[in-house]
């Protein structure tokens, strides 16, 4: 009972200060986009475009109103909610309102809330792919060490890293055709149309990292299997796989699942190259766009979604670390 | 250790303090050799190591680190890597081969018929997994009974090694047990499948004095319950007087001398176990300088020729025709008493332990 109300103080300490972090990043870049030189109101104006017209797209998005009033604007929109004023038009924006799209036409929210089920999906997927191929390579090299099967697992993972992710991706669109077309279709209009879409983002994301996660898996269930724990099991009498599986993978897991919860709060922050060349419209691709066409609310949108995953999956990998060890505690 | 308790098998018949008594032994070592082949060389941990330990008895294995005593003692268990050690000779355990055994049949031996205890309990307990689910899980590897009745198993015997609250704690982690408890769990595990064959080694070399006491006592306790044979791995001559029937002392993975401890302890007749008797500390009396044996242990790639002892043997000069540098001396009876035997050229050991050793010791 005391236990579980030190783990509810810690995750309430822990949800408050990723609120607080999340705020700083926010008033950074905030203040990093909006002072900057650009011109948004002439972008979306075009290059035939009088100074009135421009005065007023300006004052209609508020830029001309002061950075800190700016700001707050933001913030209350965040919360609350805030109106719009495109072409004499007033747009409400229900909260969390992370502004409008000059050049889209939208809501941010709404283009986040579009452009993350297909990062997600992306990157779980892929995930799953790199993870299964990863730590099971890993496994069995770890077990073989120093054999010719090692040598040619450790063997592939360096001509796999040694080839840039983009190149990587490039040639599977190219020259694996007989992976279904890509594209993006929402998994509760149709399972199987989601995944063979999603496939080849899948394998590349899967393939790539499957060399590092074998190289972790590898070293790190090395060091288990060699751990006095291991011995002790073997004396018990209990089958060489049992000893492997149950005793040498579950010490041997745990820090690769920390560099797992790091990794993929990285690859939710957007999937650029795989979203580019898989044409899928994801986080990745959103924000790239947005950072051509100065559609700063896209990227503010964009940063806060970065930062936003970045601190909760920090939270999560120290909450699993408690369930995978029992030494570890929270406080 | 009391004669043969009522009830108990009967083909054991004990003559205290006699190996040369007609005793079955339970664990039979012939000839063992384990070999490691390294990028540097061969590394030649074990060489041609032979004992017995009957039924109810101790021996204790005694040597400095890296004379071969815990890798000899891990080959009992079948516990090297096959594709790494090259291990000849013949190891029988109740009759059993145990060096050629399949793969198969090792899992069923090891942690039955014979158990082990491991030095450092911190580290041989899986940080992840509670004290009873691993002691379940050596009880239900070789007992085909549920859960619920293995877990029974393990709070007896969490409760028998004198763990306090055994139901409580059987639900705990290792790290909310303390070194001394930590080690009685480990022997609880090693014990749950009523071994006849333990192996102990160096159990009490992590724990301090006062815990070490008892848990010494336990380990005998529990031998004189099991009626198990016991072999006891320690560097610690205090350990082995408290405990051990016999003592084989190790150099360079061989045996250097071999007898009842009382022999052994009072009046040794290899100057190694001379070496090993004055670096003991005096605790009474005034304090004198340690006599440490000159030199280090040898390098197994490279075992000294003839007696692998003589870098650091103040006698060999004693010894005629270089023998010692260029002569393997045989493990034979030195005196008239059958019982014991010692590896080393010298004629007279036994007076010279009188007259000049002797009057050294604290």
């Amino acid at each position: 009972m005391k236990e579980e109300q030190a783990v509810l103080l810690y995750i309430l300490r822990r949800v408050l200060s990723a609120i607080s972090v999340v705020i700083v990043t926010l008033v950074a870049s905030f203040a990093l986009f909006f002072f900057a030189p650009t011109d948004p109101a002439g972008v979306i104006c075009g290059p035939r475009c009088t100074p009135e017209r421009v005065a007023d797209i300006e004052s209609s998005l508020g830029l001309d109103q002061p950075k800190v009033e700016q700001i707050a604007l933001y913030m209350k929109g965040i919360v609350a909610g805030r109106e719009y004023s495109t072409g004499g038009v007033v747009r409400h924006c229900d909260a969390p309102c992370l502004g409008y799209s000059y050049t889209l036409g939208q809501p941010v929210t709404k283009l986040i809330a579009a452009a993350l089920p297909v990062t997600v999906s992306i990157v779980l997927g892929g995930a799953v792919v790199y993870l299964i191929v990863g730590i099971m390579a890993g496994t069995i090299a770890a077990q073989v060490r120093g054999t010719s099967l090692d040598r040619f697992v450790v063997g592939s993972t360096l001509v796999v890293q040694a080839i840039p992710y983009f190149v990587f991706a490039l040639l599977i669109a190219l020259y694996a055709t007989f992976l279904p077309d890509s594209g993006y279709h929402p998994f509760l209009d149709n399972p199987f149309a989601w995944a063979s879409g999603l496939l080849a983002a899948w394998l590349t994301i899967g393939v790539t990292n499957a060399a590092s996660y074998t190289r972790y898996s590898r070293a790190s269930m090395i060091e288990a299997l060699g751990q006095d724990f291991v011995r002790t099991a073997t004396s018990k009498g209990i089958s060489r796989r049992r000893v492997v599986y149950r005793h040498g993978l579950r010490a041997g897991l745990t820090p690769v699942v920390t560099i797992f919860g790091i990794d993929l709060a990285f690859q939710l922050t957007g999937a650029i190259f795989t979203e580019s060349i898989f044409n899928l419209p994801g986080i990745g691709l959103l924000t790239l766009r947005a950072f051509n066409q100065y559609d700063l609310p896209v990227l503010m949108g964009g940063v806060l979604i970065g930062s936003v995953v970045l601190v909760v999956m920090n939270l999560v990998v120290d909450i699993v670390y408690t369930v995978l060890d029992p030494r570890v505690r929270l406080g | 250790m009391s004669d043969q308790t009522p009830g108990a098998p009967t083909t054991v018949t004990r003559v205290p303090r006699d190996p040369s008594a007609n005793e079955e032994a339970y664990l039979e070592v012939n000839d063992l050799q384990v070999q490691f082949p390294t990028a540097d060389g061969l590394v030649r941990a074990v060489q041609g190591l032979s004992y017995s330990v009957p039924l109810r008895r101790t021996l204790a294995i005694v040597g400095e680190s890296g004379s071969g005593k815990s890798v000899s003692s891990m080959a009992v268990l079948g516990l090297h890597d096959r594709k790494v050690a090259r291990i000849t000779g013949s190891i029988k355990v109740g009759g059993r081969e145990v060096v050629n055994m399949s793969d198969k049949d090792l899992e069923g031996f090891r942690g039955g018929d014979a158990a082990m205890i491991f030095q450092d309990p911190q580290s041989s307990l899986h940080p992840y997994f509670t004290v009873g689910n691993q002691i379940m899980e050596s009880y239900r590897a070789h007992n085909n009974v549920s859960k619920r009745a293995a877990k029974e198993r393990a709070v007896d015997m969490l409760g028998r090694v004198g763990i306090p609250n055994p139901r409580r704690r059987v639900d705990q982690y290792p790290h909310e047990f303390s070194g001394g408890m930590r080690q009685r769990a480990m022997i609880a595990m090693a014990l749950v499948n009523d071994p006849k064959l333990l192996i102990a080694d160096e159990p009490t070399t992590a724990l301090d004095v006062t815990v070490q006491a008892q848990i010494l006592d336990l380990i005998a306790d529990l031998q004189r319950d099991f009626g198990s044979a016991v072999v006891f791995i320690t560097h610690d001559l205090g350990v082995v007087a408290e405990i051990a029937d016999d003592i084989l002392v190790m150099y360079a993975g061989t045996a250097v001398e071999h007898g009842p401890v009382n022999k052994i302890l009072g009046q040794p007749l290899h100057p190694y176990a001379w070496g090993l008797l004055e670096s003991i500390p005096a605790l009474t009396g005034d304090p004198q300088p340690l006599h440490p044996i000159p030199g280090s242990p040898p390098s197994l790639l490279a075992v000294p020729s003839g007696c692998p002892f003589h870098p650091r043997c103040e006698f060999k000069d004693r010894v005629p025709d270089d023998w010692c540098t260029t002569l393997r001396p045989d493990l034979i009876p030195r005196t008239a008493d059958l019982g014991r035997s010692s590896r080393c050229h010298l004629k007279d050991p036994d007076r010279i332990f009188e007259t000049e050793i002797l009057p050294r010791l604290p």
